[in-house]
């Protein structure tokens, strides 16, 4: 085992160790298919859109990928405030390889978190496509995880302290999660919320994630995969160079 | 004929300043140490001795001046420079989630020791600190003192050339302050282990120091051996030399609310 196999461990044995954490964060998407699922259904219905929860359920798995994997990111803050940050800092391991590992072991749990909520969506009546495709709908999931754990890394190691959390809650996972196309089709919209959507590097995830799960895409497959390779690479180009120069 | 060629330092500092904004917290120091040494950087609080080891340690980047740790660059050869040292902070920097084992594990798979020494090693140095039984507990039901021994094991695991030890005996009961300076010595005698510790125990360091140096609001008041140091300043003990030069006022102008709730956490044991 190497510096990136330990960081990764440690997600991972942590993941598992809180899984009452874990069943605590199905609340959120519980929340969201009972009341989005069932309230909006009968409108979504008449306005010709066919069956919400088939629609939702993609929305909401990429949902709680992105919040797992963000907190994951963030949790950078943490590590730094209860001291432990510096032990891997100082370790004869390059920052770059620290990072990939934190980055790895986020997403790693943050998919878990996917699958789980997907199977939560079958309980409410969700039913995948073709049982083929769901192979790809994991890449799709990870890719997310991926890029969302490495822009809360980003954005964590740029920060002293937990007190800009309600900002990087409020300024950039909520609106990236609302102005995905999770919650309704990217179709038709007024101009600027039709480029704040195109901008948002989740529509690209959810449009891939439903693409694979239901048939349905706004973008086609390949495109999103494309653009999501690229970003997720991009931002963890950014998130392992942030994360190079913390200094403490 | 200069006798301290650079083949023989373990550290050597040339002008270091650290400025954070306006405060100058290290202020254009120098000083050099000896391979295998130990040597004491002695300071009342708030004098710039953490700042100083978090510069030497690759943490933060110096405003002004060179360093060397076992002839590298902590700021150009960063990693080269890592692989040499090993630190204790002085603030907690255990993961409080994982055992005390995993702890011990983690930090040997990030200084690459091969998998056969990890477990010798590992109960070997959790027996040293008396904490082979509470191995598979969680760090976070350790008590203070635990985890600092704790710490000083995890520290030692692979064998540093420099070992740098921010005030190692914080909150240690008598026993194992003893044991461990005990220990500390027998390492820099067996492996030729070069110490840079900061303490503010006067005996204990006058009792292990080869080396002492004196900082205060950011300037190196005096440096040499503790005999030295003695019959400079016409004192008995380094506590009374201590005092002496550094003075009897408490240092409370720069400490920040932050700081002060820091040192009340580090006496309390608390995180
Ligand atoms: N990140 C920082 N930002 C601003 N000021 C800082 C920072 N870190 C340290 N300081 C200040 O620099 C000065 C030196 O701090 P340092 O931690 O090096 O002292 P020290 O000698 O280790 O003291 P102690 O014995 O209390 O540990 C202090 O006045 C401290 O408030
Ligand atoms: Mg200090």
């Amino acid at each position: 085992m190497n510096g990136l196999g330990i960081m990764w461990l440690r997600q991972i044995k942590k993941y598992w160790r809180s899984r009452s954490r874990m069943i605590g964060s199905l609340g959120q998407p519980l929340l969201f298919l009972i009341a989005l699922g069932f309230g909006f259904a009968p409108i979504y219905q008449k306005a010709g859109g066919g069956n919400y929860m088939q629609f939702l359920a993609p929305g909401v798995i990429a949902m709680s990928i992105l919040f797992t994997a963000m907190f994951a990111g963030i949790e950078v803050i943490w590590d730094r405030q209860f001291g432990f940050l510096k032990e891997t800092l100082v370790a004869p391991v390059s920052r770059t390889e620290i990072m990939l590992g934190r980055t790895l072991g986020g997403a790693t749990v943050a998919t878990l978190q996917g699958i789980v909520v997907f199977f939560l969506c079958l309980f409410f009546g969700f039913r995948p496509a073709s049982i083929i495709h769901l192979f790809f709908a994991f890449i799709f999931m990870f890719l997310i995880a991926t890029l969302f754990t490495a822009l809360g890394t980003a954005v964590a190691s740029q920060m002293e302290d937990m007190q800009a959390f309600p900002i990087i809650m409020n300024f950039l996972i909520m609106p990236l999660f609302f102005l995905s196309g999770a919650l309704f089709p990217l179709e038709g919209l007024p101009t600027i919320i039709y480029y704040l959507t195109r901008l948002n590097p989740l529509s690209y995830g959810v449009d891939g994630l439903r693409g694979t799960l239901t048939g349905l895409t706004s973008f086609g497959l390949f495109s999103d995969l494309l653009i999501l390779t690229t970003i997720t690479l991009l931002i963890t180009f950014i998130g392992a160079y942030s994360f190079s120069k913390i200094e403490i | 004929m200069k006798q301290n060629s650079s083949e023989t330092l373990a550290i050597s500092v040339k002008n270091l300043t650290k400025k954070f904004k306006e405060f100058v917290a290290v202020d254009n120091i120098s000083f050099n140490v000896q391979q295998g040494e130990i040597f004491a950087f002695l300071g009342p609080n708030g004098a710039g001795k953490t700042t100083t080891i978090k510069m030497l340690t690759t943490l933060l980047h110096p405003t002004i001046g060179t360093l060397h740790v076992n002839n590298f660059d902590p700021i150009h050869q960063q990693e080269d420079a890592r692989k040499s040292f090993g630190i204790v902070f002085q603030d907690p920097s255990l993961d409080d989630e994982l055992t005390a084992y995993e702890n011990m594990e983690f930090h040997a798979v990030l200084y690459h020791i091969p998998k056969k020494l990890r477990a010798e090693r590992i109960q070997y140095l959790l027996n040293f600190v008396g904490l082979w039984d509470r191995k598979k507990d969680f760090v976070k039901t350790f008590s203070g003192g635990m985890k600092r021994r704790l710490e000083i094991a995890r520290g030692l695991v692979h064998h540093p050339k420099i070992l740098f030890l921010d005030e190692p005996t914080l909150g240690l009961d008598p026993q194992t302050r003893n044991h461990h300076w005990t220990y500390i010595k027998e390492l820099n005698k067996n492996e030729k282990m070069t110490i840079f510790l900061t303490t503010h125990y006067m005996e204990e360091a006058q009792k292990i120091a080869d080396k002492v140096a004196i900082i205060d609001h950011g300037k190196l008041l005096t440096q040499g051996s503790v005999k030295e140091l003695l019959h400079n300043t016409q004192t008995k003990t380094l506590e009374e030399a201590f005092l002496k030069l550094t003075g009897n006022s408490i240092r409370e102008e720069h400490s920040s609310a932050k700081e002060r709730m820091r040192t009340a956490n580090k006496i309390w044991g608390r995180k």
